[in-house]
Order: structure tokens, then C-alpha cells, then sequence
């Protein structure tokens, strides 16, 4: 998950598609973002790169929509609908996850476990 | 010899027990001491004579503690010594008090004498150069104009001003004895001298012998004189006064019985000058030297080397002289490190053994002086007339310093034997001090202030300071200046000071320039949004 600046980014990630819960007037998703380029990146407690300033899980609701699709605590958020989330503002991201004509949203996501599963099921 | 210093022993403990019991237990580590060598002697008596340190130590700490006791205790039967006994170090103090006092004043006059001399050479010679026209050729000279008379003022301003500026500078009462002459002030003098010989010359063959008659010259002449004398006291200014001001040299002096060290700053002086600067501060930054505190480790440096005797027996003759002596040194050690010392715990046991009574004894000290303290107050002035006191229950500060001393006479000496000072203070030393405390409205704790910690030496009797008795040991010359690495010893009767001398680094110091707008701050957030 470390990136070269100037090279494209290349990750193994999973899709997840989340369908949004209605709550009363809310669609909600079931799980919490933190990071973004205006935030501090250092306090990430879940990235391994601490300057890394992309949008990861900070927390999943237990039976939510999200937990129900398969995300999990840590996540990094890679894409949104097809929209970029590695260069983003927290706000940007909050966004794109929360429109309101949308039910479903298809994330792309990444995490540690999934390149040492390609590497062990390459060897 | 071995039942001697056990005879001893009992004779001391016996007088001793009509005192308080604590003096007992004290008596009784004595003794229990004693007998320790004592047995320690035994083993050794058998193969050869017993050893003559344990037995001389003993006797020489039973006369300490007797001669101290000389006062608010009842004193024993002595068994060795005599109250009035000298030791050795008494008798090289007054003999080297008789000796310097004679050498430094011959040597003190016959520069006081010199520079005496030189002076009125230096002021008459102005006066000299005026008068002696008139006196010698007095027809031939032209009169003297105005502006002659004018340099008249001038002249003797200028020396009202000389005289005024070698008063400042040095006429003052010396203040050390240094071993050699003091470089600078000679060369000076000798440089005045020079100065003063070469106008004199040119005055004698020019000016007398060809009876000059312009008076005019001859009074510009005494005024050049006048003036070059001031730029040589302001040349003395600089050389004496002002440059070593500037500190170039830090030095660390460190008191050779008990370690207790301070650093200094000095500038540019010669090492008699540093010498003496660094004696001046001793007398008041130091603690007072106390040679009582240092005789536990020397007890126990006794006990081991008594605890070892090494023989031959292969018998004389049998080994080189150097391999009997190597083999010898390396067996004493070898058995020193197998026989199993307990004497780290020993110590351990008693400091803290030492501690706890100290802090006792100062507590007990402390309350009966705070109880003492309040049996006397300041009559105020209109008690007198409002109440009328009899005139006998009026005090002065002495008499009411004798009034409250003996409530508090026996703790405060029981504090001083447990910390070893109790001959450092006399009975009416205490007693002036103490009027001292109440005549200036001194709280009990500022009065115990000076018994609980030892001070600087100044604070004790004359007798402590032993100023007359230094000697300054150097292996460079004691005129050379100080360098960088220098080391020299200043040694007292009891003790010596170690000084070593480092130059105080050059210190380079850059800059750097804020812009006062540079300073500028974002927020570091890390926010968490559910969605």
C-alpha cells in the first residue's frame, strides 16, 4: 500500500458492494471514514505508511450493510462508483458514499491480507 | 602490650558511665573496637610482636575525645595523653607562625621602603625641574609670560591628579604575601625609574650645564614630564588592574582530605596571583576543613593493612631482594581478595546506624532551642513605664543569652559530638552567637542554621583560618602566567588544594534571523465521519 510519487499506484483489491440501509430519512451505510489529504496523516492508526493520506475504516457497525458485505475494520478506500478515493478531502469522500439519489454503492478496497493471499496462492 | 590497650579500654568506659547512657553505647562501640584489634593482635602475637597501628590509632582518638570534652561534661581519669598535650601538627604551626612572621616583614618593608623612595623621586622631580633655574641661574633667565604661568596651573593640577591616582592604585594595605616579587609592579617601577633617570639626564646636560634661559621651555619640559607620568599610571591601570579582569582560564580546585571541589574563573594571571585569588575564594565558598570527620576511613584503611602480615619462610637469602619483595606484594594481595570482606557491609550498617542519630539528635535539638526561644522576648519601650519591671529582670542581650543557654547547652553539644564539630565551636562562641540571634530578632531555626551545617572557614575563630600558613608547590615557575593544563598544589598543614587550570573555549556564536510574520500554523485534524 505505499505509493512512489510520479508512479501509478497498484494495489490488489477487493469489490465490495454495499447496499445503503434506509433509517428513517437517512441512507446509511454502516461503517466510518477517516483520512483525507487536509487531515493528519500520522494519526492514522491503520495505515502502514504514516504518510498516507487516503480514506480507510475506522469502524463498522456490527450488522450493518457494511459489515454484511464483507468490509472490514482498516480498509483502505481505492475507489467509490468508479470516482477516485486515494486523493480526496475527508469532506470529498463523505460525499461521494452519502448521495442521496444512490442505493448502492460498489467500493473498491484494499488491505494487507489480500496481497500475502495472492503472493501465497502464487507460490 | 595486648592487655595494655584492654586496661585502657575499661578505665575509659568506667568513667564514662556516670554520663548519660547514650555515652554507654558509645564507649561501648569504642571498646567493642578495641577489643576487635585487640583480638586481632592476639592471633598475630603468637608468631610475631603485635602491631603498633591499631594500638597508636586508639590512643590518639581516646585523646581527641578527651580533649574535646571540655565543657558541660564531667571528665575522666586520662590514661595516655594529657589535656594539654601538643600534637606534632601544633608544634610545626607555631614554628612556622615565628618563622614568616619575621621573614615577611623584613621583606614587606624593604619593598615599602623602595617604592617610598621612588615616589618622591616621581613628585619632587617636576618641582625640581621648576625651581632650580631660579635657584641656580636666576639672573639669566627671561621672565616668565602668561602662558608660562599658565603651564604653571597646569603642572600642578596634573600632579594633584598623579597624586590622587597612585593613592587609588596603590596605596593600600597589602592584602597577601606572595613568595615571589610581583612581575608587573617591578617592571614598572623599574620602567618609572628609567624614565625619570632619562629626563634627568637630558635636564642635567642640556638645560643646567648650558643654563638655558628660556624658563618657557624648562616649564613645558616639567610639563611633558607630568604628562608622560600619567600614561605610565594608566599603563599601571591596565597591566595590574584591568586585564586580568577578563576571564580566560577556568580552574578547578579540589580539597585533597574530603574531595570537595569548586570551579572559578580567572583571567590572565600569573600563578602567585591565581594562587592568591583562589585562596581568597576558598576562605569563603569551602566548608570549614574538619579532621575529625576523616578518621573513619583512616580506621578502616588501619584495619586492613593490621589484618595481613606476610613471612618467609624459606628463610633470608634464598630469593633475589626484588623477587622477595614482588612475591611478597602479590601474596598480600592475592589473600586480601580471598579473604571474604564484609567490610562494605559494616560500613553500610553503620552510616545509616549514624544517620538515624543525627537526625535524632537534631530533632531533639531543635525543639528545646525553639522552646528556649520563647522564654525571652524584646521588652517593648512603654512596658517599662506601664508595667515598671524591676530593673532586675531587665536584660541585656549577653545576660539573656546566659539566661536561656543552659536549657539548651546539653542537646546542642550531644548534636555537635554526633556530627564531630564540637571543636569547632566554643562554649562562648555559642553564647555570642546566641546574643547575637536574640539582640537581632533571629528566629531559633537561623540560630541553628550555623551548628547544622558546617560553613565556609570564615565563619570560625582565627584560630581555624591558618592564613599564614600556605605554600605554593609548582612545577613551572610561580611568575609564569597560567596556561592551559597547568597544575599546582597549595598546601595547608592538614590538607592540600589541587588546582588545575583549562582555557575557557573560544565560543563562536552565528545568527539567525525570524521573520517576526513567519510564524504561521495550520490545524493537524483527524476527523471520523460515519456514513
Amino acid at each position: 500500500m505505499s505509493f512512489i510519487p510520479g508512479q501509478p499506484v497498484t494495489a490488489v483489491v477487493q469489490r465490495i458492494e454495499i447496499r445503503k440501509l434506509r433509517q428513517g430519512e437517512h441512507l446509511i451505510l454502516g461503517f466510518s471514514i477517516g483520512g483525507g489529504i487536509d487531515q493528519d496523516p500520522g494519526q492514522n492508526p491503520f495505515s502502514e505508511d504514516k504518510s498516507d493520506k487516503g480514506i480507510y475504516v475506522t469502524r463498522v457497525t456490527p450488522e450493518g450493510p457494511a459489515e454484511v458485505a464483507g468490509l472490514m475494520m482498516g480498509d483502505k478506500v481505492m475507489q467509490v462508483n468508479g470516482w477516485d478515493m486515494t486523493m480526496v478531502t475527508h469532506d470529498q469522500a463523505r460525499k461521494r458514499l452519502t448521495k442521496k439519489n444512490e442505493d448502492v454503492v460498489r467500493l473498491l478496497v484494499t488491505r494487507k491480507s489480500l496481497e500475502q493471499a495472492v503472493k501465497h496462492s502464487m507460490m | 602490650m595486648d592487655t595494655e590497650s584492654t586496661y585502657s579500654g575499661y578505665s575509659y568506659y568506667s568513667g564514662r558511665s556516670r554520663g548519660s547512657h547514650r555515652h554507654g553505647e558509645r564507649s561501648r562501640d569504642h571498646h567493642k573496637s578495641r577489643s576487635k584489634d585487640g583480638s586481632r593482635s592476639e592471633k598475630s602475637v603468637t608468631i610475631n610482636a603485635p602491631p603498633a597501628e591499631p594500638l597508636l590509632g586508639d590512643s590518639s582518638v581516646l585523646g581527641e575525645e578527651v580533649q574535646d570534652d571540655n565543657w558541660g561534661e564531667t571528665t575522666t581519669a586520662v590514661t595516655g595523653t594529657s589535656e594539654h598535650s601538643l600534637s606534632q601538627e601544633d608544634i610545626v604551626r607555631i614554628t612556622k607562625d615565628l618563622e614568616d612572621s619575621v621573614g615577611l616583614d623584613c621583606r614587606r618593608y624593604f619593598s615599602l621602603t623602595l617604592a617610598v623612595v621612588l615616589g618622591l623621586l616621581v613628585f619632587l622631580t617636576p618641582l625640581a625641574f621648576l625651581a632650580l633655574p631660579h635657584l641656580l641661574w636666576p639672573d639669566k633667565l627671561l621672565v616668565c609670560g602668561t602662558a608660562c604661568e599658565g603651564l604653571f596651573i597646569s603642572v600642578a593640577f596634573k600632579l594633584l591628579i598623579l597624586l590622587l591616582a597612585v593613592w587609588a592604585l596603590f596605596f593600600r594595605a597589602p592584602r597577601a604575601g606572595l613568595p615571589r616579587v610581583f612581575v608587573f609592579r617591578a617592571l614598572l617601577a623599574v620602567l618609572v625609574l628609567l624614565f625619570v633617570v632619562s629626563y634627568w639626564l637630558f635636564y642635567g646636560v642640556r638645560i643646567m650645564d648650558s643654563q638655558d634661559e628660556n624658563y618657557q621651555g624648562i616649564v613645558q619640559y616639567a610639563v611633558s614630564l607630568v604628562d608622560a607620568l600619567l600614561f605610565i599610571h594608566y599603563l599601571a591601570i591596565v597591566l595590574l588592574e584591568l586585564r586580568q579582569l577578563q576571564p580566560a582560564f577556568s580552574v578547578c580546585v579540589t580539597r585533597s582530605t574530603d574531595g570537595e571541589t569548586r570551579h572559578y574563573n580567572l583571567g590572565q594571571l600569573s600563578i602567585q596571583r591565581a594562587a592568591l585569588a583562589i585562596i581568597e575564594n576558598y576562605y569563603r565558598d569551602f566548608s570549614v576543613h574538619n579532621p575529625a570527620l576523616l578518621t573513619a576511613s583512616k580506621s578502616r584503611a588501619a584495619k586492613h593493612l593490621a589484618g595481613l602480615k606476610v613471612y618467609n619462610v624459606d628463610g633470608p637469602g634464598n630469593n633475589a631482594a626484588t623477587g622477595l619483595a614482588h612475591s611478597q606484594s602479590r601474596a598480600m594481595i592475592a589473600a586480601a581478595a580471598r579473604r571474604r570482606d564484609t567490610n562494605h557491609n559494616e560500613l553500610y550498617y553503620e552510616e545509616a546506624e549514624h544517620e538515624r542519630r543525627v537526625r535524632k539528635r537534631k530533632a531533639r535539638l531543635v525543639v528545646a532551642v525553639e522552646e528556649a526561644f520563647t522564654h525571652v522576648k524584646r521588652m517593648q519601650e512603654d512596658e517599662q513605664q506601664q508595667q515598671k519591671k524591676a530593673p532586675g529582670d531587665v536584660m541585656d542581650p549577653r545576660e539573656a543569652a546566659q539566661a536561656i543557654f543552659p536549657s539548651m547547652a546539653r542537646s546542642l553539644q550531644k548534636y555537635l559530638r554526633t556530627t564531630r564539630q564540637q571543636h569547632c565551636h566554643s562554649m562562648e562562641s555559642i553564647q555570642q552567637h546566641l546574643a547575637f540571634c536574640i539582640t537581632n530578632n533571629m528566629t531559633p531555626k537561623a540560630f541553628l542554621e550555623s551548628y547544622l551545617t558546617p560553613g565556609p572557614t570564615l565563619q570560625y575563630g582565627r584560630e581555624r583560618w591558618l592564613a599564614r600558613q600556605w605554600t605554593l608547590v609548582s612545577e613551572a615557575s610561580v611568575t609564569s602566567g597560567l596556561k592551559e593544563g597547568a597544575i599546582f598544589l597549595l598546601k595547608c598543614i592538614d590538607f592540600s588544594l589541587v588546582v588545575t587550570a583549562k582555557r575557557i573555549p573560544y565560543i563562536q556564536l552565528s545568527e539567525e534571523f525570524i521573520d517576526p510574520k513567519s510564524h504561521k500554523f495550520v490545524l493537524r485534524l483527524q476527523s471520523e465521519t460515519s456514513v
